[in-house]
């Protein structure tokens, strides 16, 4: 690491050409958990790729300033949301006197096409409540990989109590 | 799959693994033995699934004359490869947590240097 | 009684829901989080007796995730379709130990763990371990038993290490290498069983098989897995240092935890394998488990200082028993004896496994109780507690009695049944049982000689009324069961024990007829 001062903070080439290959890194990985249910991908690859374009940034900028911008209490508040919202979507199976887990929106405009058998480019809009469990797989998976490497960089840092 | 090389190497990860796991005194290395063996258990999983001649389980722009789906290799155990590496991390995680926490606390990484005995 | 289909979903999968709001719940306010996690546990206790009463008078409980009618499983072509919870007699006795202790830690931890920038996330793990357990009793499908197994050890290791003492981390870090390392060997074998098979379900594969000798290789790797989940004796080592360095609710359900493994060995041993495997030997080799765990746990029990290790190495020998017990069993499965005696080794092994959950855990807590007023848990620095902690005495006095076996209390009706039935077996495995015995109530009376009688040492009060109310759940339920054991074992041992040995009927629930 050359020019690092004792924040952490890496020479001005690669803080521009981090900050320039967030955007890219960000929409791909949101490509990846949107077509999960056509390609392989869904949301555990596409929240691992979106956690290290947060790690890239916390390399290049020194976690002391990132942690101005993204509190650990904010990553736990995804982590819940995005947690909660996938327990939710297999309880409402339950309410409706199916069973745990049902896909109930076959045949519904929201995501409900069915999809042909055999070789097809594939339909974005099939797939039910697959998507919808995607992307709170997804959110989960940022906030928590996201918060580990940030935890660990601030306790590496200094002698206090973090966890 | 030429003269059974893959299971070969699984045997010889997960050899290499509990090697490092039982007989090294560095924490780090323990950690990372663990780490070796779930490599090992996660390309024997991925390798029961081939099937001769078959290319990949999707149906997304498929090369032409295909046969579906016999043609294609099993997808069930890229399935629980995926659970099993996802638990893998999760470990990973807390385990180096751990190491660091009993850094702070040892002042040193050596696995002889324990506090609980008899 | 009012039952409907979808409880044993909403028992796995109302803690997960609560997990998650808890700490959005938090930012309101603290007393309300408290109030719903208790409410969440008690709704809990109330649908597992609801779900065992149904499954006690009329059998099997099936529940297939994802189907549009639960109680069907799709087949097509003899294979079951979709992960299907298959909930039998054992499996529903498990379910009342995991969340009577559970709620038992839920009430006692109001109190016992100081408000401090964490509490919620406490709760939250809390909530995933009563999760976890109950998905690896209720599954029928192996993979979803290897993933719940994993996040039961997850969690735990992060509730051991919570308060981040020195021990306590070093204490989670051997628990997580040996926890992670028997669940590989468990996906090894289950990677064995798929490349042969094609089929995950246990009432298929139970089914189909046929014992190759990849299925002696994945017999030996599941047995020696779960053994080591277990705390038997030769790999026991973990169990002493996480035990005594974990809050003390929390050890009360990590013996729970424990016993789940045991309920997985037994449904391995029994329903996967069953009279095709060579039954005798590996019947012999869980006696020989038992006999060196019950009595290398209570020697090294003995000279220790620490008040929680103590019983945490009597824990380990405890376990020896319900090895004892199910492996006196399974030698003599399927021969005429096992009608004669066989049940009631069985049935001796696995009340011993409710009783010990039950009076284990009350120890933990009032080890737990003396930690929170003295801050030390050492023998030497104690006494003379009695004159003012009389409640907390009460409680150990009626532990120790209970794991001692005297009879007015549960322990005193399963280690007779453990008595009579393995003499006929053999002499030896009783007298080294009643031996055991004696040594463990001289430590009892040991601890209780330095801890609660003599001249007064310091000055305490009695602990908050919320641990107290904790204590009194588990001795409720000692004392009941020491008073009418005849009622127990009929209504509720008995129909385990039927459960677990009867094959046929667990492949027919699935596989139809």
């Amino acid at each position: 690491m050359n020019d690092e001062t004792n924040d952490g903070r890496m020479s001005i080439i690669v803080r521009t050409i981090a900050t320039m290959m967030l955007p890219f890194i960000l929409i791909f990985s949101f490509y990846v958990i949107m077509h999960g249910h056509l390609t392989p991908g869904g949301g555990f690859q596409g929240g691992a790729i979106a956690a290290s374009a947060i790690v890239m940034m916390i390399a290049a900028y020194g976690h002391k300033m990132m942690e101005k911008r993204i509190s650990e209490d904010g990553l736990s508040m995804v982590e819940s949301v995005g947690a909660t919202i996938f327990a939710v979507v297999a309880f409402i199976g339950v309410i409706m006197a199916a069973s745990f887990m049902y896909n109930f929106l076959v045949g519904t405009p929201l995501f409900g096409e069915t999809p042909p058998f055999g070789s097809n480019p594939g339909i974005l809009n099939s797939g039910g409540v697959l998507p919808i469990l995607n992307i709170a797989v997804g959110m989960k998976v940022i906030g928590g990989l996201a918060a580990v490497v940030l935890i660990m960089a601030l306790a590496g840092d200094e002698e206090g109590d973090k966890k | 799959m030429i003269w059974n090389v893959p299971f070969i190497t699984v045997a010889l990860l997960i050899a290499i693994g509990l090697y490092a796991v039982m007989f090294k005194r560095n924490l780090i290395k323990i950690a990372i033995g663990i780490t070796i063996i779930e490599s090992g258990v996660n390309l024997f999983l991925i390798t029961l699934g081939y099937r001769k001649g078959g290319v990949a389980p999707i149906y997304t722009n498929l090369p032409s004359g295909v046969k579906v789906p016999e043609g294609m290799v099993l997808p069930v155990p890229q399935a629980l490869t995926l659970t099993s590496i996802v638990i893998g991390v999760a470990v990973l995680a807390l385990m180096l947590s751990f190491i660091m926490k009993m850094y702070q606390h040892n002042k040193s990484l050596d696995s002889h240097s324990r506090r609980l005995k008899g | 009684m009012i039952y409907n289909e979808a409880i044993p979903a909403i028992l796995i999968g109302l803690p997960l829901l609560a997990a998650f709001i808890t700490p959005i719940i938090n930012l309101a306010s603290r007393k309300a989080r408290n109030a719903f996690v208790i409410a969440v546990l008690a709704i809990e206790e109330l649908l597992i007796i609801l779900l065992a009463w149904h499954v006690f008078t009329d059998g099997i409980v099936i529940y297939t995730m994802g189907a549009k009618n639960p109680s069907i499983v799709p087949l097509q072509a003899a294979v079951p379709i979709r992960i299907v919870l298959e909930i039998d007699g054992m499996a529903a006795f498990m379910g009342l130990i995991s969340c009577t202790v559970a709620m038992a830690a839920g009430i006692y931890s109001i109190a016992f763990i100081k408000e401090g920038n964490g509490k919620s996330r406490y709760y939250t793990l809390l909530l995933i371990m009563l999760a976890g357990m109950l998905g690896m009793e209720f599954t029928g499908d192996l993979f979803n038993l290897f993933v719940f197994l994993e996040i039961l050890s997850i969690a735990s290791c992060g509730l051991i290490a919570y308060r981040q003492h020195a021990d306590a981390v070093e204490g989670a870090f051997k628990y997580l290498v040996v926890s992670n390392i028997a669940a590989l060997f468990v996906l090894f074998a289950i990677a064995l069983f798929y490349a042969q098979y094609d089929l995950l379900n246990i009432a298929a594969i139970a089914k189909v098989m046929q014992y190759t000798q990849l299925d002696k290789i994945a017999l030996v790797l599941l047995v020696a897995a779960f053994a080591m989940k277990c705390g038997a004796v030769p790999m026991h080592f973990w169990a002493p240092d996480s035990y005594s360095t974990a809050p003390a609710a929390i050890t009360a359900m990590l013996v729970a935890a424990s016993q789940a493994s045991l309920y997985a060995l037994f449904r391995v041993c029994f329903t996967l394998y069953g009279s095709l495997m060579d039954y005798q030997t590996i019947g012999l080799a869980i006696i020989i488990f038992g006999l060196l765990s019950m009595f290398i746990g209570v020697t090294m029990a003995l000279p220790q200082k620490d008040i929680k290790r103590l019983m945490a190495y009597h824990a380990i020998s405890q376990t020896g028993y319900m090895l004892l017990g199910v492996g006196v069993g399974l030698y003599l499965l399927g021969s005429s004896d096992f009608n004669v005696y066989g049940i009631k080794a069985m049935e001796g092994g696995i009340f011993h496994i409710i009783n010990h959950a039950m009076y284990k855990g009350l120890l933990f807590l009032t080890a737990g109780a003396i930690y929170y007023r003295l801050g030390t848990r050492n023998l030497n620095e104690m006494g003379g507690l009695g004159h003012t902690m009389k409640f907390t005495s009460i409680f150990f006095i009626i532990g120790a009695l209970a794991i001692a076996g005297i009879p007015p209390f549960n322990g005193f009706a399963s280690k007779l049944l453990i008595y009579e039935a393995c003499y006929k077996v053999s002499p030896i495995l009783s007298i080294v049982a009643m031996l055991v015995s004696v040594l463990t109530l001289a430590s009892f009376i040991k601890v209780f000689h330095s801890a609660f009688m003599g001249p007064k040492m310091h000055d305490v009060k009695e602990v908050p009324k919320s641990m107290l109310i904790g204590m009194a759940v588990l001795t409720f339920v000692i004392i009941f069961f020491g008073l009418f054991p005849g009622w127990v074992v009929s209504h509720i041992v008995h129909p385990a024990v039927m459960a677990l040995v009867d094959k046929t009927a667990y492949i027919n629930a699935v596989m139809g007829g």
